[in-house]
Protein backbone atom coordinates (compact mmCIF):
# COMPACT_ATOMS: atom_id res chain seq x y z
CA UNK A 1 0.00 0.00 0.00
CA UNK A 2 2.81 2.31 0.45
CA UNK A 3 4.55 1.53 -2.21
CA UNK A 4 1.53 2.56 -4.29
CA UNK A 5 0.80 5.91 -2.45
CA UNK A 6 4.73 6.61 -2.73
CA UNK A 7 4.35 6.49 -6.60
CA UNK A 8 0.84 8.19 -7.36
CA UNK A 9 1.88 10.55 -4.71
CA UNK A 10 5.02 11.83 -6.71
CA UNK A 11 3.34 14.93 -8.97
CA UNK A 12 4.93 16.22 -12.13
CA UNK A 13 4.43 20.13 -12.25
CA UNK A 14 5.42 22.87 -14.33
CA UNK A 15 7.41 22.27 -17.49
CA UNK A 16 8.31 18.78 -16.59
CA UNK A 17 4.14 18.29 -16.49
CA UNK A 18 4.44 19.72 -19.97
CA UNK A 19 7.58 17.59 -21.23
CA UNK A 20 5.62 14.09 -19.61
CA UNK A 21 2.43 15.34 -21.45
CA UNK A 22 4.16 15.41 -24.84
CA UNK A 23 5.78 12.14 -24.38
CA UNK A 24 2.64 10.74 -23.26
CA UNK A 25 0.81 12.33 -26.10
CA UNK A 26 3.23 11.02 -28.65
CA UNK A 27 3.49 7.71 -27.12
CA UNK A 28 0.23 5.84 -28.87
CA UNK A 29 1.64 7.79 -32.03
CA UNK A 30 4.91 5.74 -32.41
CA UNK A 31 4.67 2.95 -30.16
CA UNK A 32 0.86 2.46 -30.26
CA UNK A 33 0.17 2.91 -34.26
CA UNK A 34 3.15 0.19 -35.14
CA UNK A 35 1.26 -2.57 -33.42
CA UNK A 36 -1.78 -2.54 -35.86
CA UNK A 37 0.71 -3.89 -38.78
CA UNK A 38 -2.09 -3.59 -41.57
CA UNK A 39 -2.42 0.10 -41.02
CA UNK A 40 0.95 0.45 -41.52
CA UNK A 41 0.96 -1.72 -44.85
CA UNK A 42 -2.11 0.26 -45.95
CA UNK A 43 -0.59 3.86 -45.00
CA UNK A 44 2.18 2.80 -47.43
CA UNK A 45 0.25 0.98 -50.13
CA UNK A 46 -2.20 3.70 -50.49
CA UNK A 47 0.47 6.66 -51.54
CA UNK A 48 1.93 3.81 -53.63
CA UNK A 49 -0.90 3.33 -55.59
CA UNK A 50 -1.42 6.87 -56.72
CA UNK A 51 2.59 6.68 -57.18
CA UNK A 52 2.69 4.27 -59.69
CA UNK A 53 -0.39 5.43 -61.69
CA UNK A 54 1.03 8.65 -62.05
CA UNK A 55 4.21 6.90 -63.05
CA UNK A 56 3.20 5.23 -65.86
CA UNK A 57 1.62 8.57 -67.02
CA UNK A 58 4.78 9.80 -67.01
CA UNK A 59 5.98 7.10 -68.84
CA UNK A 60 3.22 6.56 -71.76
CA UNK A 61 4.12 10.60 -71.92
CA UNK A 62 8.00 9.57 -72.22
CA UNK A 63 8.73 12.12 -69.63
CA UNK A 64 12.37 12.65 -68.75
CA UNK A 65 13.46 10.28 -65.31
CA UNK A 66 13.16 13.41 -63.33
CA UNK A 67 9.71 13.01 -63.34
CA UNK A 68 9.81 9.26 -62.09
CA UNK A 69 12.10 10.94 -58.93
CA UNK A 70 9.24 13.77 -58.47
CA UNK A 71 6.55 11.74 -58.18
CA UNK A 72 8.00 9.25 -55.84
CA UNK A 73 9.26 11.88 -53.48
CA UNK A 74 5.67 13.94 -53.52
CA UNK A 75 4.05 10.59 -53.01
CA UNK A 76 6.15 10.17 -50.26
CA UNK A 77 5.36 13.53 -49.00
CA UNK A 78 1.71 12.61 -49.23
CA UNK A 79 1.52 10.63 -46.14
CA UNK A 80 2.70 14.03 -44.12
CA UNK A 81 -0.35 15.43 -45.70
CA UNK A 82 -2.65 13.12 -44.84
CA UNK A 83 -1.30 12.49 -41.12
CA UNK A 84 -1.59 16.54 -40.80
CA UNK A 85 -5.06 16.01 -42.24
CA UNK A 86 -6.81 13.04 -40.18
CA UNK A 87 -4.59 12.80 -37.12
CA UNK A 88 -3.82 16.50 -36.37
CA UNK A 89 -6.54 18.14 -38.10
CA UNK A 90 -9.32 16.29 -37.29
CA UNK A 91 -7.88 15.00 -34.12
CA UNK A 92 -10.15 16.77 -31.38
CA UNK A 93 -12.73 15.97 -33.48
CA UNK A 94 -12.28 12.45 -33.12
CA UNK A 95 -10.98 12.90 -29.59
CA UNK A 96 -14.60 14.89 -28.77
CA UNK A 97 -16.43 12.58 -30.60
CA UNK A 98 -15.10 9.71 -28.74
CA UNK A 99 -15.38 11.16 -25.19
CA UNK A 100 -11.51 11.47 -25.11
CA UNK A 101 -11.62 15.86 -24.94
CA UNK A 102 -13.53 16.76 -22.31
CA UNK A 103 -10.74 14.30 -20.16
CA UNK A 104 -8.21 16.06 -21.80
CA UNK A 105 -9.42 19.49 -21.02
CA UNK A 106 -10.09 18.32 -17.20
CA UNK A 107 -7.07 16.89 -16.67
CA UNK A 108 -4.20 19.08 -15.35
CA UNK A 109 -1.97 19.42 -18.21
CA UNK A 110 -1.24 22.15 -21.15
CA UNK A 111 -3.51 21.29 -24.37
CA UNK A 112 -0.89 22.72 -26.41
CA UNK A 113 1.24 19.84 -24.92
CA UNK A 114 -0.99 17.99 -26.43
CA UNK A 115 -0.79 19.26 -29.48
CA UNK A 116 2.96 18.97 -29.23
CA UNK A 117 3.04 15.45 -28.21
CA UNK A 118 0.39 14.21 -31.40
CA UNK A 119 2.80 16.75 -34.22
CA UNK A 120 5.74 15.07 -32.79
CA UNK A 121 4.64 11.60 -32.54
CA UNK A 122 2.71 11.75 -35.89
CA UNK A 123 6.16 13.62 -37.78
CA UNK A 124 8.14 10.12 -36.25
CA UNK A 125 4.91 7.53 -37.39
CA UNK A 126 4.80 8.83 -40.61
CA UNK A 127 8.68 9.57 -41.51
CA UNK A 128 8.73 5.38 -41.24
CA UNK A 129 5.95 5.58 -43.82
CA UNK A 130 7.32 8.25 -45.89
CA UNK A 131 10.81 6.38 -45.93
CA UNK A 132 8.88 3.11 -47.12
CA UNK A 133 7.52 4.86 -50.24
CA UNK A 134 10.60 6.47 -50.77
CA UNK A 135 12.18 3.38 -51.04
CA UNK A 136 9.55 1.41 -52.79
CA UNK A 137 9.53 3.78 -55.20
CA UNK A 138 13.33 4.11 -55.82
CA UNK A 139 13.11 0.10 -55.73
CA UNK A 140 10.34 -0.17 -58.22
CA UNK A 141 11.62 2.64 -60.70
CA UNK A 142 15.30 2.86 -60.44
CA UNK A 143 14.82 6.33 -59.11
CA UNK A 144 18.55 8.09 -58.54
CA UNK A 145 19.09 10.94 -55.74
CA UNK A 146 22.58 13.11 -55.76
CA UNK A 147 22.22 15.33 -52.51
CA UNK A 148 24.03 18.45 -53.92
CA UNK A 149 24.14 19.61 -49.69
CA UNK A 150 23.38 17.35 -46.83
CA UNK A 151 22.83 20.33 -44.70
CA UNK A 152 20.46 22.45 -46.33
CA UNK A 153 18.70 19.05 -47.30
CA UNK A 154 18.48 18.60 -43.12
CA UNK A 155 17.33 22.50 -42.72
CA UNK A 156 14.53 22.25 -45.33
CA UNK A 157 12.97 18.95 -44.30
CA UNK A 158 12.87 19.82 -40.52
CA UNK A 159 11.79 23.40 -41.17
CA UNK A 160 8.83 22.10 -43.52
CA UNK A 161 7.91 19.75 -41.17
CA UNK A 162 7.93 22.16 -37.59
CA UNK A 163 5.64 24.87 -39.97
CA UNK A 164 3.66 21.92 -41.31
CA UNK A 165 2.66 20.31 -37.93
CA UNK A 166 2.21 23.79 -37.13
CA UNK A 167 -0.08 24.19 -39.33
CA UNK A 168 -1.84 21.33 -38.05
CA UNK A 169 -1.98 22.63 -34.64
CA UNK A 170 -3.52 25.60 -36.00
CA UNK A 171 -6.15 23.79 -37.84
CA UNK A 172 -6.86 21.08 -34.84
CA UNK A 173 -7.88 24.49 -32.89
CA UNK A 174 -9.77 25.20 -36.00
CA UNK A 175 -11.69 21.95 -36.20
CA UNK A 176 -12.67 21.66 -32.89
CA UNK A 177 -15.67 24.03 -33.39
CA UNK A 178 -16.93 21.43 -36.64
CA UNK A 179 -19.29 19.09 -36.35
CA UNK A 180 -19.99 16.07 -39.04
CA UNK A 181 -18.53 18.83 -41.08
CA UNK A 182 -14.85 17.54 -39.99
CA UNK A 183 -14.62 14.93 -42.23
CA UNK A 184 -16.18 16.36 -45.51
CA UNK A 185 -13.27 19.16 -44.62
CA UNK A 186 -10.92 17.02 -44.35
CA UNK A 187 -12.02 15.09 -47.59
CA UNK A 188 -12.01 17.82 -49.99
CA UNK A 189 -8.41 19.06 -48.39
CA UNK A 190 -6.49 16.32 -50.41
CA UNK A 191 -7.06 16.48 -54.26
CA UNK A 192 -7.07 20.31 -54.32
CA UNK A 193 -3.54 20.52 -52.05
CA UNK A 194 -1.59 17.82 -53.98
CA UNK A 195 -2.47 20.05 -57.34
CA UNK A 196 -1.52 23.52 -55.79
CA UNK A 197 1.57 22.62 -53.47
CA UNK A 198 2.98 20.46 -56.96
CA UNK A 199 3.27 17.09 -55.54
CA UNK A 200 3.27 14.92 -58.49
CA UNK A 201 4.78 18.00 -60.98
CA UNK A 202 7.40 20.96 -59.84
CA UNK A 203 5.75 23.82 -58.73
CA UNK A 204 7.03 26.06 -60.74
CA UNK A 205 4.62 25.18 -63.75
CA UNK A 206 1.42 27.05 -62.27
CA UNK A 207 1.19 30.48 -62.93
CA UNK A 208 3.78 32.93 -60.25
CA UNK A 209 0.33 34.00 -58.30
CA UNK A 210 -0.57 30.30 -58.06
CA UNK A 211 2.10 29.24 -56.88
CA UNK A 212 3.27 31.86 -54.17
CA UNK A 213 -0.59 31.69 -52.92
CA UNK A 214 -0.04 27.89 -52.66
CA UNK A 215 3.33 28.10 -50.43
CA UNK A 216 1.45 29.06 -47.41
CA UNK A 217 1.25 25.51 -47.15
CA UNK A 218 5.59 24.41 -45.88
CA UNK A 219 5.17 21.31 -48.22
CA UNK A 220 4.97 23.09 -50.62
CA UNK A 221 8.18 25.10 -50.33
CA UNK A 222 9.70 21.82 -48.63
CA UNK A 223 9.40 19.90 -51.80
CA UNK A 224 10.39 22.91 -54.19
CA UNK A 225 13.80 23.09 -52.15
CA UNK A 226 14.12 19.27 -51.74
CA UNK A 227 13.85 18.70 -55.06
CA UNK A 228 16.61 21.09 -55.93
CA UNK A 229 18.63 19.61 -53.77
CA UNK A 230 18.45 16.58 -54.74
CA UNK A 231 17.96 15.91 -58.19
CA UNK A 232 21.12 16.81 -60.14
CA UNK A 233 19.25 18.99 -62.86
CA UNK A 234 16.37 19.90 -59.79
CA UNK A 235 17.30 23.52 -59.74
CA UNK A 236 15.76 23.75 -63.42
CA UNK A 237 12.55 22.93 -61.82
CA UNK A 238 13.16 25.55 -59.11
CA UNK A 239 10.40 28.21 -57.89
CA UNK A 240 12.43 30.03 -55.80
CA UNK A 241 16.08 29.60 -54.41
CA UNK A 242 16.84 27.04 -52.13
CA UNK A 243 17.79 30.07 -49.90
CA UNK A 244 14.87 32.19 -49.96
CA UNK A 245 12.67 29.37 -49.24
CA UNK A 246 14.55 28.24 -46.32
CA UNK A 247 14.03 31.65 -44.80
CA UNK A 248 10.66 31.61 -45.91
CA UNK A 249 9.87 27.93 -44.02
CA UNK A 250 11.53 29.61 -41.01
CA UNK A 251 8.92 32.29 -40.72
CA UNK A 252 6.34 30.24 -41.12
CA UNK A 253 6.96 27.87 -38.42
CA UNK A 254 7.03 30.55 -36.08
CA UNK A 255 3.34 32.36 -37.61
CA UNK A 256 1.88 28.80 -37.09
CA UNK A 257 3.01 27.88 -33.92
CA UNK A 258 2.47 31.16 -32.31
CA UNK A 259 -0.85 31.39 -34.24
CA UNK A 260 -1.91 27.79 -33.02
CA UNK A 261 -1.13 28.77 -29.07
CA UNK A 262 -3.42 31.98 -29.58
CA UNK A 263 -5.66 29.82 -31.62
CA UNK A 264 -6.23 27.21 -29.33
CA UNK A 265 -6.76 29.19 -25.70
CA UNK A 266 -9.71 31.51 -27.67
CA UNK A 267 -11.48 28.07 -29.62
CA UNK A 268 -11.11 26.44 -25.92
CA UNK A 269 -12.51 29.33 -24.24
CA UNK A 270 -15.26 29.64 -27.10
CA UNK A 271 -15.89 25.99 -27.50
CA UNK A 272 -16.46 25.69 -23.19
CA UNK A 273 -18.86 28.90 -23.57
CA UNK A 274 -20.94 27.44 -26.43
CA UNK A 275 -21.15 23.74 -24.75
CA UNK A 276 -19.21 21.98 -27.83
CA UNK A 277 -17.13 20.40 -26.17
CA UNK A 278 -18.84 17.01 -25.33
CA UNK A 279 -21.25 17.11 -28.23
CA UNK A 280 -21.48 14.75 -30.62
CA UNK A 281 -23.23 15.74 -33.99
CA UNK A 282 -23.61 12.66 -35.91
CA UNK B 1 -44.95 -8.70 -50.59
CA UNK B 2 -40.91 -9.63 -51.81
CA UNK B 3 -40.97 -6.75 -54.51
CA UNK B 4 -42.25 -4.11 -52.45
CA UNK B 5 -39.94 -5.20 -49.57
CA UNK B 6 -37.26 -5.15 -52.37
CA UNK B 7 -37.82 -2.03 -53.68
CA UNK B 8 -38.60 -0.37 -50.16
CA UNK B 9 -35.21 -1.22 -48.64
CA UNK B 10 -33.91 0.02 -52.17
CA UNK B 11 -35.60 3.52 -52.41
CA UNK B 12 -35.36 4.38 -48.64
CA UNK B 13 -31.63 3.37 -48.39
CA UNK B 14 -30.84 5.49 -51.70
CA UNK B 15 -32.91 8.36 -49.72
CA UNK B 16 -30.95 7.98 -46.31
CA UNK B 17 -27.72 7.83 -48.62
CA UNK B 18 -28.74 11.44 -49.93
CA UNK B 19 -29.36 12.74 -46.88
CA UNK B 20 -26.42 11.87 -44.78
CA UNK B 21 -24.23 12.56 -48.18
CA UNK B 22 -25.66 15.78 -48.47
CA UNK B 23 -27.20 17.57 -45.14
CA UNK B 24 -24.06 17.94 -43.15
CA UNK B 25 -23.47 21.47 -44.67
CA UNK B 26 -25.56 24.28 -46.73
CA UNK B 27 -26.25 23.51 -50.40
CA UNK B 28 -23.62 26.26 -52.25
CA UNK B 29 -20.62 24.31 -49.64
CA UNK B 30 -22.36 21.13 -51.01
CA UNK B 31 -21.94 21.98 -54.45
CA UNK B 32 -18.24 23.23 -54.08
CA UNK B 33 -17.41 20.04 -52.25
CA UNK B 34 -18.86 17.98 -54.82
CA UNK B 35 -16.62 20.00 -57.90
CA UNK B 36 -13.77 20.89 -56.27
CA UNK B 37 -12.54 16.96 -55.62
CA UNK B 38 -13.04 15.92 -59.13
CA UNK B 39 -12.16 18.75 -60.77
CA UNK B 40 -8.40 18.73 -58.74
CA UNK B 41 -7.89 15.16 -59.35
CA UNK B 42 -7.95 15.98 -63.10
CA UNK B 43 -6.14 19.41 -62.98
CA UNK B 44 -3.16 17.61 -61.88
CA UNK B 45 -3.12 15.25 -64.85
CA UNK B 46 -3.98 18.11 -67.29
CA UNK B 47 -0.95 19.65 -66.08
CA UNK B 48 1.37 16.89 -66.25
CA UNK B 49 0.26 16.39 -69.17
CA UNK B 50 0.35 19.61 -70.12
CA UNK B 51 4.29 19.76 -68.97
CA UNK B 52 5.65 17.15 -70.81
CA UNK B 53 3.29 17.89 -73.69
CA UNK B 54 4.35 21.25 -73.62
CA UNK B 55 0.72 22.00 -74.20
CA UNK B 56 0.12 20.10 -76.97
CA UNK B 57 -3.47 18.86 -76.26
CA UNK B 58 -4.16 17.51 -80.11
CA UNK B 59 -2.55 14.33 -79.25
CA UNK B 60 -4.56 11.38 -79.14
CA UNK B 61 -3.38 10.39 -75.45
CA UNK B 62 -4.83 13.34 -73.90
CA UNK B 63 -8.04 12.72 -74.48
CA UNK B 64 -8.04 8.79 -73.22
CA UNK B 65 -6.53 10.26 -70.26
CA UNK B 66 -8.84 13.13 -69.62
CA UNK B 67 -11.88 10.75 -70.34
CA UNK B 68 -10.62 7.56 -68.39
CA UNK B 69 -10.23 9.76 -65.37
CA UNK B 70 -13.56 11.51 -65.61
CA UNK B 71 -15.11 8.11 -65.77
CA UNK B 72 -13.11 6.46 -63.30
CA UNK B 73 -15.06 8.50 -60.54
CA UNK B 74 -18.04 6.16 -60.85
CA UNK B 75 -15.43 3.37 -59.86
CA UNK B 76 -14.77 4.72 -56.32
CA UNK B 77 -18.26 6.57 -55.82
CA UNK B 78 -20.49 3.36 -56.45
CA UNK B 79 -18.27 0.74 -55.41
CA UNK B 80 -17.17 2.47 -52.22
CA UNK B 81 -20.21 3.88 -51.70
CA UNK B 82 -22.31 0.33 -51.32
CA UNK B 83 -19.16 -0.94 -49.51
CA UNK B 84 -18.76 2.34 -47.02
CA UNK B 85 -22.33 1.74 -45.94
CA UNK B 86 -21.15 -0.67 -43.84
CA UNK B 87 -18.34 1.02 -41.88
CA UNK B 88 -20.98 4.01 -41.46
CA UNK B 89 -23.80 2.23 -40.35
CA UNK B 90 -21.71 -0.65 -37.94
CA UNK B 91 -19.20 2.10 -37.07
CA UNK B 92 -20.39 5.48 -36.58
CA UNK B 93 -23.99 5.61 -36.45
CA UNK B 94 -23.91 2.37 -34.89
CA UNK B 95 -27.40 0.95 -36.47
CA UNK B 96 -26.77 -1.81 -38.18
CA UNK B 97 -27.85 -4.28 -35.77
CA UNK B 98 -31.45 -2.34 -36.48
CA UNK B 99 -31.36 -2.35 -40.06
CA UNK B 100 -30.57 -6.24 -39.93
CA UNK B 101 -33.78 -6.71 -37.72
CA UNK B 102 -36.03 -4.08 -39.52
CA UNK B 103 -38.12 -6.16 -42.35
CA UNK B 104 -35.73 -5.25 -45.24
CA UNK B 105 -33.82 -6.76 -47.88
CA UNK B 106 -29.61 -6.22 -46.46
CA UNK B 107 -27.98 -6.74 -49.81
CA UNK B 108 -30.54 -4.05 -51.66
CA UNK B 109 -30.49 -1.53 -49.07
CA UNK B 110 -26.50 -1.19 -49.05
CA UNK B 111 -26.70 -1.01 -52.88
CA UNK B 112 -29.40 1.87 -52.32
CA UNK B 113 -27.19 3.44 -50.27
CA UNK B 114 -24.62 3.63 -53.20
CA UNK B 115 -27.20 5.65 -55.19
CA UNK B 116 -26.31 9.15 -53.30
CA UNK B 117 -22.55 8.71 -54.24
CA UNK B 118 -23.59 7.84 -57.81
CA UNK B 119 -25.78 10.83 -58.05
CA UNK B 120 -22.46 13.18 -56.40
CA UNK B 121 -20.52 11.10 -59.02
CA UNK B 122 -22.55 11.44 -62.16
CA UNK B 123 -22.28 15.10 -60.94
CA UNK B 124 -18.69 15.18 -60.69
CA UNK B 125 -18.42 13.24 -63.72
CA UNK B 126 -20.63 15.86 -65.80
CA UNK B 127 -18.48 18.85 -64.84
CA UNK B 128 -15.37 16.91 -65.39
CA UNK B 129 -16.86 16.50 -69.04
CA UNK B 130 -17.87 19.47 -69.37
CA UNK B 131 -14.64 21.49 -68.01
CA UNK B 132 -12.25 19.36 -70.55
CA UNK B 133 -15.16 20.14 -73.49
CA UNK B 134 -14.99 23.85 -72.88
CA UNK B 135 -11.61 24.25 -71.83
CA UNK B 136 -9.04 21.84 -72.43
CA UNK B 137 -9.84 21.53 -76.16
CA UNK B 138 -11.22 17.60 -75.23
CA UNK B 139 -12.98 17.28 -79.23
CA UNK B 140 -16.38 15.33 -78.43
CA UNK B 141 -18.53 15.99 -81.48
CA UNK B 142 -22.28 15.59 -79.95
CA UNK B 143 -23.62 14.49 -83.58
CA UNK B 144 -21.19 11.59 -83.81
CA UNK B 145 -21.62 10.02 -80.56
CA UNK B 146 -22.83 6.97 -80.37
CA UNK B 147 -25.55 7.12 -77.78
CA UNK B 148 -26.72 3.70 -77.71
CA UNK B 149 -23.75 2.64 -76.69
CA UNK B 150 -22.47 5.29 -74.49
CA UNK B 151 -25.89 4.63 -72.73
CA UNK B 152 -25.47 0.38 -72.67
CA UNK B 153 -22.41 0.47 -71.18
CA UNK B 154 -22.93 3.27 -68.96
CA UNK B 155 -25.88 1.64 -67.46
CA UNK B 156 -24.23 -2.18 -67.16
CA UNK B 157 -20.99 -0.79 -65.98
CA UNK B 158 -22.70 0.85 -63.05
CA UNK B 159 -24.39 -2.49 -61.88
CA UNK B 160 -21.32 -4.28 -62.35
CA UNK B 161 -19.38 -1.27 -59.61
CA UNK B 162 -22.45 -2.01 -57.43
CA UNK B 163 -22.20 -5.43 -57.49
CA UNK B 164 -18.35 -5.20 -56.85
CA UNK B 165 -19.18 -2.79 -54.05
CA UNK B 166 -21.59 -5.66 -52.43
CA UNK B 167 -18.38 -8.20 -52.55
CA UNK B 168 -16.39 -5.25 -50.70
CA UNK B 169 -19.56 -4.89 -47.97
CA UNK B 170 -19.08 -8.53 -47.77
CA UNK B 171 -15.44 -8.30 -46.72
CA UNK B 172 -16.20 -5.23 -44.67
CA UNK B 173 -18.95 -7.15 -42.87
CA UNK B 174 -15.94 -9.31 -41.83
CA UNK B 175 -12.97 -7.03 -41.11
CA UNK B 176 -12.41 -5.39 -38.19
CA UNK B 177 -10.48 -1.52 -37.66
CA UNK B 178 -9.38 -0.91 -41.10
CA UNK B 179 -12.49 -1.44 -43.18
CA UNK B 180 -12.41 2.41 -44.69
CA UNK B 181 -8.85 1.23 -46.89
CA UNK B 182 -10.88 -1.71 -48.36
CA UNK B 183 -12.98 0.28 -50.81
CA UNK B 184 -10.44 3.09 -51.80
CA UNK B 185 -7.09 0.37 -52.05
CA UNK B 186 -9.18 -1.78 -54.52
CA UNK B 187 -10.48 1.36 -56.44
CA UNK B 188 -6.90 2.65 -56.63
CA UNK B 189 -5.84 -0.83 -57.35
CA UNK B 190 -8.35 -0.73 -60.22
CA UNK B 191 -7.17 2.83 -61.37
CA UNK B 192 -3.57 0.96 -62.16
CA UNK B 193 -5.07 -2.45 -63.73
CA UNK B 194 -7.78 -0.97 -65.60
CA UNK B 195 -5.71 1.61 -67.97
CA UNK B 196 -8.33 4.44 -66.89
CA UNK B 197 -5.30 6.95 -67.47
CA UNK B 198 -2.46 4.95 -69.49
CA UNK B 199 -2.99 2.38 -72.23
CA UNK B 200 -2.28 -1.14 -70.52
CA UNK B 201 0.77 -1.48 -72.62
CA UNK B 202 2.67 0.73 -70.82
CA UNK B 203 2.89 -2.08 -67.95
CA UNK B 204 4.73 -4.10 -67.37
CA UNK B 205 4.09 -7.72 -69.74
CA UNK B 206 3.50 -9.55 -66.67
CA UNK B 207 1.07 -7.14 -65.32
CA UNK B 208 -1.26 -6.68 -67.77
CA UNK B 209 -3.40 -9.69 -67.55
CA UNK B 210 -4.90 -8.55 -64.55
CA UNK B 211 -5.90 -5.67 -66.22
CA UNK B 212 -7.55 -7.87 -69.13
CA UNK B 213 -9.36 -10.01 -66.40
CA UNK B 214 -11.07 -6.47 -64.99
CA UNK B 215 -14.50 -5.83 -66.40
CA UNK B 216 -13.79 -1.95 -65.71
CA UNK B 217 -11.07 -2.33 -68.57
CA UNK B 218 -13.63 -2.78 -71.29
CA UNK B 219 -15.97 -0.65 -69.50
CA UNK B 220 -13.78 2.46 -69.66
CA UNK B 221 -12.27 1.95 -73.62
CA UNK B 222 -16.35 1.06 -74.59
CA UNK B 223 -17.08 4.68 -72.99
CA UNK B 224 -14.40 6.28 -74.76
CA UNK B 225 -14.63 5.05 -77.91
CA UNK B 226 -18.55 5.78 -78.18
CA UNK B 227 -17.70 9.48 -77.30
CA UNK B 228 -14.62 9.82 -79.80
CA UNK B 229 -14.56 6.76 -81.74
CA UNK B 230 -11.54 6.13 -83.37
CA UNK B 231 -9.38 8.19 -81.00
CA UNK B 232 -9.64 5.47 -78.48
CA UNK B 233 -8.92 3.00 -80.78
CA UNK B 234 -5.67 4.44 -81.43
CA UNK B 235 -4.09 2.33 -78.60
CA UNK B 236 -2.91 -0.97 -79.27
CA UNK B 237 -4.60 -2.60 -76.20
CA UNK B 238 -7.84 -3.09 -77.43
CA UNK B 239 -7.53 -2.21 -81.09
CA UNK B 240 -8.00 -5.63 -82.38
CA UNK B 241 -11.51 -6.10 -80.46
CA UNK B 242 -14.94 -4.30 -82.33
CA UNK B 243 -17.36 -2.56 -80.24
CA UNK B 244 -19.66 -5.24 -79.90
CA UNK B 245 -16.93 -7.78 -78.84
CA UNK B 246 -15.87 -5.19 -76.01
CA UNK B 247 -19.22 -5.07 -75.00
CA UNK B 248 -19.69 -9.07 -75.17
CA UNK B 249 -16.19 -9.30 -73.08
CA UNK B 250 -17.55 -6.68 -70.62
CA UNK B 251 -20.73 -8.32 -70.68
CA UNK B 252 -19.24 -11.85 -69.33
CA UNK B 253 -16.58 -10.51 -66.86
CA UNK B 254 -19.74 -8.19 -65.18
CA UNK B 255 -21.95 -11.51 -64.76
CA UNK B 256 -18.80 -13.57 -63.26
CA UNK B 257 -18.03 -10.83 -60.98
CA UNK B 258 -21.69 -10.18 -60.43
CA UNK B 259 -22.20 -13.69 -59.35
CA UNK B 260 -19.07 -14.13 -57.32
CA UNK B 261 -20.26 -11.10 -55.20
CA UNK B 262 -23.50 -12.22 -54.31
CA UNK B 263 -21.94 -15.66 -53.47
CA UNK B 264 -19.31 -13.87 -51.41
CA UNK B 265 -21.58 -11.48 -49.95
CA UNK B 266 -24.17 -14.21 -48.80
CA UNK B 267 -20.79 -16.30 -47.37
CA UNK B 268 -19.59 -13.71 -45.44
CA UNK B 269 -23.09 -12.32 -44.27
CA UNK B 270 -23.50 -15.90 -42.66
CA UNK B 271 -20.40 -15.80 -41.27
CA UNK B 272 -20.67 -11.72 -39.75
CA UNK B 273 -23.91 -13.47 -38.14
CA UNK B 274 -22.39 -16.50 -36.73
CA UNK B 275 -19.75 -15.06 -35.30
CA UNK B 276 -21.86 -11.51 -33.99
CA UNK B 277 -19.98 -9.15 -36.45
CA UNK B 278 -23.12 -7.02 -36.98
CA UNK B 279 -22.85 -5.25 -34.29
CA UNK B 280 -19.13 -4.59 -33.52
CA UNK B 281 -17.36 -1.42 -33.35
CA UNK B 282 -13.87 -1.55 -33.30
CA UNK B 283 -13.55 2.54 -32.79
CA UNK B 284 -14.32 4.63 -35.97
Amino acid sequence: MEVVSRKYSHKNTGWRLFLSTIIARAYPRIIGQQREISWMLFEVVMPMLAVIAYVFVYRALNAPEEYIGFVVMGGAMTAFWMNILWSMSSQLYWEKEQGNLALYIMAPNSMMAILLGMALGGMLATAMRAIAVTLLGVWLFDVVFTVSSYLQLFLVFMLAMVALYGMGMMMASAFLMFGREAWHIANLAQEPIFLASGFYFPIKSLPFWVAAGASIIPLTLGMDAMRQLIFPTGFKFGFLTVGTEIAILAVLSVVFIVTAKILLAYIEKLAVREGRITESRR
Amino acid sequence: MQTSTSWRSFRMAAWLGWVIESNWTDPFLFAVYSIVKPISGAAILVIMYGIISQGNFDNALFPYIYLGNAFYIYVGAVMTGVSWAVVDDREHYKTLKYMYIAPIHIPLYLLGRGVARFITGSIAVFITLAAGILFLNVKINFAEVDWLLFFTTLILGVVMLALLGLLLAGITLMTVRHEGFIGEATAGALYIFSGAIFPLTVLPEWLRPIGYFMPTTYWLELLRRSLIGNVAQAFPTLANFSNLQILGIMLGLSLFFGVVSIFVFRWCDSIAREKGLIDRTTNY
